[in-house]
C-alpha cells in the first residue's frame, strides 16, 4: 500500500440551521480547504472524490452525492458515496484512504455534509432512531438519546460512574469550544448547571447530548509525492493507522465475554470483568477498531504515545465509554481518568480539545471529517490561525495540544454498530 | 397550496409521507406470538445460544435456531426514564425504557416498564411480563411490569 497523507481540510461554521444548500455548503467546506493551500492545488488535479452524508430523510434528496459531484465540477472523475450513520465522516476517510493508497487515485478529496434543519427537533430524532432496528427496537424506544441513557445507567451500575463525571465532560468540551470559532455553542456551564439542565433521558441532561446541526467539511487525501508539491514546508500528515470495528445493531444483542486485548496488552488484566464484556456498558467496535489501528501505527502504550484524541462524544457517557475503549484508562474508570484531569487540554491526554460534537454540533455526514480537520490543524499546529476569532474573544492557541505528532480521530455510529479510529501522524 | 415561510431566502413546506407493507418474514412467529401470550425465542440448534429477538439463524455461528418459549419473569438490567422522545412518541412521555434479563436467555431485551411509578423503577428490579389483549403487532405488545 502507498503512504496516504492529509494536506488540507476545511469546515463551515456549524449552525442550527444554514440556509444554503447542502451543494453550496460543501463548496464552502471545499473552498476553505483549497485556500489554505494557497493556490497550490488545481482543481483539475484531484482524481477522485468520496462524499459522505448520513440520511435520505433528513436531506429529502437521494443519490445527492451526484448534485455535489456536479457543484464541485469534479465530473467525470470517480466518486462514491459512503454511508455508515454516525460512522459516516470516518468511514469516509477510510474510503479515501483505500482510494489513493491502492493506486487507484492520487488525489482523493473527501467531503460530507447533513442539514438536520428542514424538519423540526423532534422529527430529526425520529429520523435518527430510524437507525436503530425497526422492527424490535425503534417502536419501543424511538429515541437514541434513549438508548444511550441506559448504557450510562448500566456503566454507573457496574462500575460506580457518577453523574458529576458525566457533567464534567460536557463542562470541558463547553470550555474547549469556546475557543473553537467553528463550534456551534460557544457556552460556559458549570458541573451543577449541567447536572440542574432539563433532564431529556435520564441520567443524561440536555448540555450532555450533542444537538441537530447543518455544516460540511472536507479533506484533502494524497500522495506523499503529491502532499510534498502541496506542503513544500512540510506542514501535511501521514495517516499511518485505522481501524474499524462493527457490532450487532440491537445494544440487547451482544455478547457477554472477554475483553479485546489492544497491541502488548495481557487480556488477563482484564480478569476483574468477569466474562462480562462488552455488555450494554461498553463497545466493543471501539476495542476493536482501535486494536487495528494501534497495531498498524505501531501503538502499544496509547496513553503516552498520542498526544490528542478527536472523540464522537455525542452523548458525555459515550465519550468515557470510548476512553475504556480506545485503552486511555481501564474499563470501569473512565470516571476516575476524569476525576484526576486526564482528558482535559493540559492534562494527560487532552480529549476532544476541539470541543467535540457536544458543543460543535453533529450534521451527521460531515462529522467524522470535521474531526479529522480538527486532527489536521492540531498537527500543524494551527488551531490559533483557523480557529480563533480576537473579536469574539476565541484564542485557538488556548486548545491547541502543544507540541502534538500524533493524534486520533475516533467515528462512530448507531448505538456502537460501526466504529472507526484514524491516526494522524506529523511526518519524521 | 405551498406555505412560505420565508422570502430570502425562500425557504417552503415539502410534504412527505408513505405506507409501507412490511413483513417480519422468518420472525413473524414472535409477533404471533403475543397475541398468545408468550415470549418466542430461538435457540441455536449448534452453539445454543439463545436469542430474544429471535433470529431464525445463529447471530454467533450462523447455523440455524430453533423456537422455545421464554420465561416471563426477570429483572431489569438497565433503564432511562425519557423525558423527551422522538416526535412519533411525544404523546407517551414521560415513560420508563429498559433493557431486561431473562433466565436462559443470553440477549437482554428491550421493553418499557410500566405498572409503578417513573421513579421506582431500579436496576436489578424483578419485573414479568404483560400483553395486550388488543394488539398492534408491535414489540409493543409485550412489556413488564414489577413482580410484586
Amino acid at each position: 500500500m502507498r503512504k496516504v497523507c492529509v494536506v488540507s481540510g476545511g469546515i463551515t461554521k456549524f449552525a442550527k440551521a444554514n440556509l444554503n444548500t447542502q451543494e453550496a455548503m460543501v463548496k464552502d467546506a471545499f473552498d476553505y480547504a483549497l485556500n489554505d493551500l494557497n493556490g497550490r492545488l488545481d482543481i483539475k488535479d484531484i482524481q477522485s472524490t468520496i462524499c459522505t452524508y448520513f440520511s435520505d430523510h433528513f436531506e429529502s434528496q437521494l443519490l445527492f452525492d451526484s448534485l455535489t459531484q456536479d457543484y464541485l465540477a469534479m465530473c467525470p472523475r470517480p466518486s462514491m458515496r459512503i454511508e455508515g450513520g454516525g460512522a459516516t465522516g470516518g468511514l469516509g476517510i477510510r474510503a479515501g484512504y483505500m482510494d489513493v493508497a491502492s493506486g487507484l487515485s492520487d488525489l482523493c478529496l473527501v467531503y460530507g455534509f447533513e442539514k438536520m434543519s428542514e424538519v423540526n427537533t423532534a422529527k430529526g430524532n425520529e429520523f435518527i432512531a430510524l437507525a436503530s432496528d425497526t422492527d424490535f427496537d425503534y417502536p419501543v424506544g424511538g429515541f437514541y438519546s434513549g438508548y444511550y441513557a441506559t448504557m450510562a445507567m448500566r456503566h454507573m451500575h457496574e462500575f460506580g460512574t457518577t453523574l458529576e463525571q458525566l457533567a464534567k465532560i460536557a463542562v470541558k468540551n463547553y470550555e474547549n469550544a469556546f475557543h473553537n470559532r467553528w463550534a456551534q455553542k460557544h457556552e460556559h456551564w458549570t458541573v451543577e448547571g449541567v447536572l440542574n439542565a432539563p433532564m431529556i433521558s435520564t441520567p443524561l441532561t440536555r448540555p450532555m447530548v450533542c444537538v441537530m446541526s447543518d455544516g460540511a467539511a472536507s479533506l484533502i487525501l494524497c500522495t506523499e509525492e503529491w502532499a510534498k508539491k502541496l506542503r513544500p514546508d512540510g506542514d501535511y500528515v501521514v495517516i499511518t493507522g485505522l481501524g474499524c470495528g462493527t457490532d450487532t445493531m440491537r445494544l440487547g444483542d451482544r455478547p457477554k465475554g472477554n475483553v479485546i486485548p489492544l497491541p502488548g496488552e495481557d487480556s488477563k488484566k482484564y480478569d476483574y470483568l468477569k466474562g462480562q464484556w462488552p455488555g450494554v456498558h461498553s463497545f466493543r467496535g471501539a476495542r476493536e477498531a482501535s486494536r487495528q489501528a494501534y497495531a498498524m501505527a505501531g501503538i502499544q502504550d496509547p496513553l503516552h504515545e498520542i498526544d490528542f484524541v478527536e472523540v464522537h462524544d455525542a452523548y458525555a457517557s459515550s465519550e468515557l465509554q470510548t476512553y475504556e475503549d480506545l485503552g486511555l484508562c481501564l474499563y470501569g474508570e473512565g470516571g476516575k481518568w476524569v476525576d484526576e484531569g486526564g482528558p482535559y487540554v493540559n492534562g494527560q491526554l487532552p480529549v476532544n480539545p476541539s470541543g467535540g460534537l457536544i458543543a460543535c454540533g453533529h450534521p451527521v455526514g460531515a462529522t467524522g471529517i470535521m474531526q479529522g480537520v480538527f486532527t489536521l490543524w492540531q498537527l500543524q499546529d494551527a488551531m490559533a490561525k483557523h480557529c480563533s476569532d480576537p473579536e469574539l474573544g476565541y484564542d485557538g492557541n488556548k486548545i491547541q495540544v502543544k507540541g502534538a505528532k500524533r493524534g486520533i480521530c475516533h467515528s462512530h455510529a448507531g448505538t456502537g454498530t460501526y466504529i472507526t479510529v484514524n491516526v494522524f501522524e506529523r511526518p519524521e | 397550496m405551498t406555505q412560505v415561510y420565508n422570502v430570502k431566502p425562500l425557504q417552503v413546506g415539502r410534504h412527505y409521507e408513505i405506507d409501507y407493507i412490511h413483513s417480519y418474514g422468518e420472525v413473524s412467529d414472535f409477533f404471533l406470538g403475543l397475541k398468545e401470550k408468550k415470549l418466542l425465542a430461538t435457540r441455536c440448534t449448534k452453539c445454543g445460544a439463545t436469542w430474544l429477538p429471535p433470529r431464525r439463524d445463529c447471530g454467533k455461528c450462523g447455523a440455524k435456531t430453533e423456537w422455545f418459549e421464554a420465561p416471563q419473569e426477570g429483572k431489569v438490567h438497565t433503564f432511562s426514564i425519557l423525558y423527551f422522545a422522538a416526535e412519533a412518541f411525544l404523546p407517551e412521555i414521560p415513560f420508563v425504557l429498559a433493557y431486561v434479563e431473562l433466565p436462559g436467555i443470553d440477549t437482554v431485551f428491550l421493553t418499557r416498564i410500566k405498572g409503578c411509578k417513573l421513579e421506582d423503577v431500579y436496576v436489578g428490579m424483578p419485573v414479568k411480563a404483560r400483553f395486550r389483549r388488543l394488539v398492534d403487532w408491535t414489540p409493543n405488545d409485550v412489556w413488564f411490569e414489577p413482580t410484586k
